[in-house]
């Protein structure tokens, strides 16, 4: 399937892009930044291009039966890779920060890696529960906003890194070395607050989706089924981090260590739950 | 009411007003909300005991964690939630109504100075003229602008999105309004199932976790249930069922539901959740005799024997829908005669026809040859059923919610003042600005709309 190699060209420009932006932390060379975002930005325009074929190939191969390609684990992993870069260009769009690609691409090649070496590609008919528009609408709200917290959590361990440093040499001495380039920890903590402010009420419309779903489907909004807890779990923790923010004492570091562990309940609630647990999202057998 | 009571109450309140009990709370409902998804819930004791053992499972009995969702502990962290949120706006609220409606739109020298965006421009213009052209340019950069004049000065003042302040109240009143849903629906309504099979009908249906059955007031009955797989699999492409409404008697109602398209009727919607087979399947075969030709049709329901020419016969023995993908076939087994009495563990000849292939039974050289022309199985209709008259009241906050976060995080309330008095050489034009979020992008605005605020202000 051309799909397939178009994901494959799209992991390669993303590992091309991760390994400029960490050449760039090292030299510091505006140029080398400039090759890394355009290099991002070509990955990017791969993975849509690969998504639309996947999706015209879902046609030619089950005939009516073709649908949007966001059903099985390894269409949502490509999806949540493009999520990611979607989310980082427009970050990027807003701040020109070129060193936060070097702490968010590399959460789209992890996917991308993991979805092309390991997952099953195969583009098979839905089961009856899986034919409804609400699984499009559910499943883009969703990745969307797993994906600015992807952005939130990659620049929260850039604060930390350079908020630790900062410590150790407190004023006068200004952060060198790979820190040369990293945006102010001002500026950090911004992008994370905007990142989940983003976020949050995109993941509040997919648990909403969802729950439209499931009533449309079986009759119950809510059944406390570990996907759904888990989402509510991730809500949880964002909606401590916003709250936070209006707190002294909360703010700065604590925020963004809330943040990371926002971002790694999102991932158990994405995979943790499907391959852990047991539910609802039956795609982590396949 | 005493000095003590009073403080003791007061104590309470802010308790229940403070954001750091909201992050606790938050936390906590986070991490506790973990138990349930590791431990399932509402199995059987036996399934506990045997993964748990039996000490492992009295403790879980005792802090209830085997329904904990509707359990007294977190019921309680729930309803601290509510509180909580209910405290916090009820103490801010006053505030923000009082910043919204009432606005200071004469601000003196002191409120300049607390804030962030402001400037202040000397010119000969007089008074009344420069106050005119201030407005002329806050009207064509921002808004209409509202004027009052006070102990000789002229104050201008205009500002936008004011109502996005209750952006977030909107979102803390919507959990209340989703809560009051969920118990309106854990009240009034019910979760039940019903199976019902092919051209019968059911006024009751049976809630979960209950055997006494709910009557619907109401029949519905099954005209016909259809499943459909995908071509060369086992995988329903889907399944329907024709359900019709009787209603003292009369057909009020008819549908064709699926899975993700219910009927509902009277606040009662059935969903099309599961099938399964009723009773034996009915076969239509074509059996001729290799000798004579002599070809007869026989109809006969899995396992009943059945007459062949020539005083032998047959029985279905086995059946499946999908045979190593060669479709529906049929293990039949010859009997010696219709009066024969099959005798568990008794070994006849017995071989597979398939339905795809009519002509493949030939190729065997058996003394009758056998084609399956069609099998009709019955089937029966699995139904949840469902009645929930708080689910409007769930919708209706969660649309609050989507709304009132839209507004918290995205829209600004921005506003503009202008004070213009009248000095020796002509007049002092003071102004400033403020939004409530998103301040860089206010900050980029403001400098270019002071430096348009000064020229027009300036030339005379």
């Amino acid at each position: 399937m051309l799909s397939v190699k178009l994901f494959n060209i799209t992991t390669i420009a993303y590992f091309g892009a991760m390994v400029v932006f960490i050449a760039y932390l090292a030299t510091r060379s505006r140029g080398v930044a400039l090759v890394a975002t355009i290099v991002s930005y070509i990955g990017f325009a791969l993975n849509t291009a690969a998504i639309g074929f996947r999706w015209y190939e879902s046609y030619q191969i089950l005939g009516v039966d073709g649908r949007a390609p966001l059903t099985n684990l390894y269409e949502s992993v490509v999806f949540f890779s493009w999520t990611i870069m979607l989310l980082y260009i427009v970050i990027d769009l807003k701040y020109k920060q070129r060193a936060v690609g070097a702490f968010v691409v590399p959460f789209a090649f992890l996917g991308m890696v993991w979805a092309q070496l390991y997952l099953n590609d195969a583009i098979d008919p839905l089961v009856p529960a899986l034919q409804s528009n609400w699984l499009t609408y559910h499943v883009i709200t969703c990745f969307l906003g797993y994906a600015a917290f992807a952005v939130a959590c990659g620049v929260s361990i850039m604060y930390l890194i350079k908020a630790g440093k900062e410590e150790k040499n407190p004023e006068g001495s200004p952060v060198g070395g790979l820190l040369g380039v990293f945006p102010s920890i001002r500026v950090l903590d911004d992008i994370n607050y905007k990142a989940i402010m983003i976020g949050f009420p995109l993941l509040s419309l997919g648990i909403i989706t969802g729950a439209a779903w499931a009533n449309y489907a079986w009759g119950t909004y809510w059944s406390w089924d570990p996907k759904e807890t888990w989402s509510l779990i991730v809500w949880f923790i964002y909606a401590a981090f916003l709250h936070a923010r209006f707190t002294r004492g909360w703010v700065g570091k604590k925020a963004a260590w809330l943040s990371v562990f926002g971002f790694a309940a999102t991932i158990f609630c994405y995979l943790g739950v499907n391959l852990v647990l047991s539910g609802l999202h039956s795609y982590g057998g396949s | 009411m005493t000095t003590r009571d009073k403080s003791f109450f007061e104590h309470i309140w802010d308790f229940f007003c403070s954001l750091k009990l909201a992050i606790a709370t938050l936390i906590l409902l986070a991490i506790t909300s973990i138990i349930g998804t590791v431990i399932q819930q509402n199995a059987n004791p036996q399934e506990y005991i045997q993964e748990y053992g039996p000490t492992a499972y009295k403790i879980f009995v005792a802090l209830d964690f085997l329904d904990m969702y509707h359990s007294w502990w977190f019921i309680t962290l729930l309803i601290v939630f509510a509180v909580n949120l209910t405290c916090c706006s009820i103490k801010r609220l006053p505030r923000i109504v009082r910043i919204v409606a009432h606005p200071d739109k004469t601000p003196d020298e002191k409120f300049f100075r607390t804030l962030g965006r402001k400037g202040e421009v000397e010119t000969s213009l007089s008074a009344e003229e420069a106050a005119g052209r201030a407005a002329e340019a806050v009207g064509r950069l921002f808004g209409r602008i509202e004027r009052t004049d006070v102990d000789g000065r002229i104050c201008l003042f205009t500002q936008k999105m004011a109502w996005s302040r209750f952006g977030v109240y909107v979102v803390h009143a919507s959990i209340l309004v989703i809560f009051a849903g969920a118990l309106m629906g854990a009240f009034w309504g019910y979760k039940a199932f019903v199976n019902i099979p092919e051209g019968s009908s059911s006024d009751k249906v049976w809630p979960r976790n209950s055997n006494q059955p709910i009557e619907l007031g109401f029949t519905v009955r099954c005209d016909r249930f259809d499943v459909e797989f995908y071509p060369n699999s086992r995988r329903p492409r889907e399944f329907v069922s024709d359900l019709v409404v009787l209603d003292n008697g009369q057909e009020v109602l008819k549908k064709t539901i699926e899975v993700n398209d219910p009927l509902t009727y009277k606040g009662i919607t059935f969903y099309q959740s599961s099938y399964g087979p009723m009773g034996n399947p009915l076969f239509h075969f074509k059996v001729r005799e290799r000798a004579t030709g002599e070809t007869v049709e026989v109809k006969v329901r899995q396992g009943e024997p059945a007459e062949l020419p020539g005083g032998a016969a047959f029985r279905v023995a086995d059946f499946t829908e999908q045979f190593q993908n060669f479709g529906a076939a049929a293990r039949i087994e010859l009997l010696p005669g219709m009066t024969h009495e099959h005798k568990p563990g008794e070994r006849h000849p017995s071989f597979v026809v398939l339905k795809n292939f009519p002509d493949f039974d030939a190729q065997r050289g058996g003394k009758y040859i056998f084609s399956l022309l069609d099998y009709k199985q019955r089937y029966y209709t699995g139904l949840q059923v469902a009645k929930d008259p708080g689910v409007w009241v769930v919708w209706l906050g969660c649309f609050m919610m989507v709304v009132g976060c839209f507004a918290a995080f995205f829209l600004s309330h921005r506003r503009i003042w202008v004070v213009v008095q009248a000095t020796d050489k002509g007049s002092r034009v003071l102004y400033g600005g403020n939004a409530h979020r998103n301040q860089p992008a206010f900050e980029i605005w403001f400098e270019n709309f002071s430096a348009q605020l000064e020229d027009a202000v300036k030339n005379g």
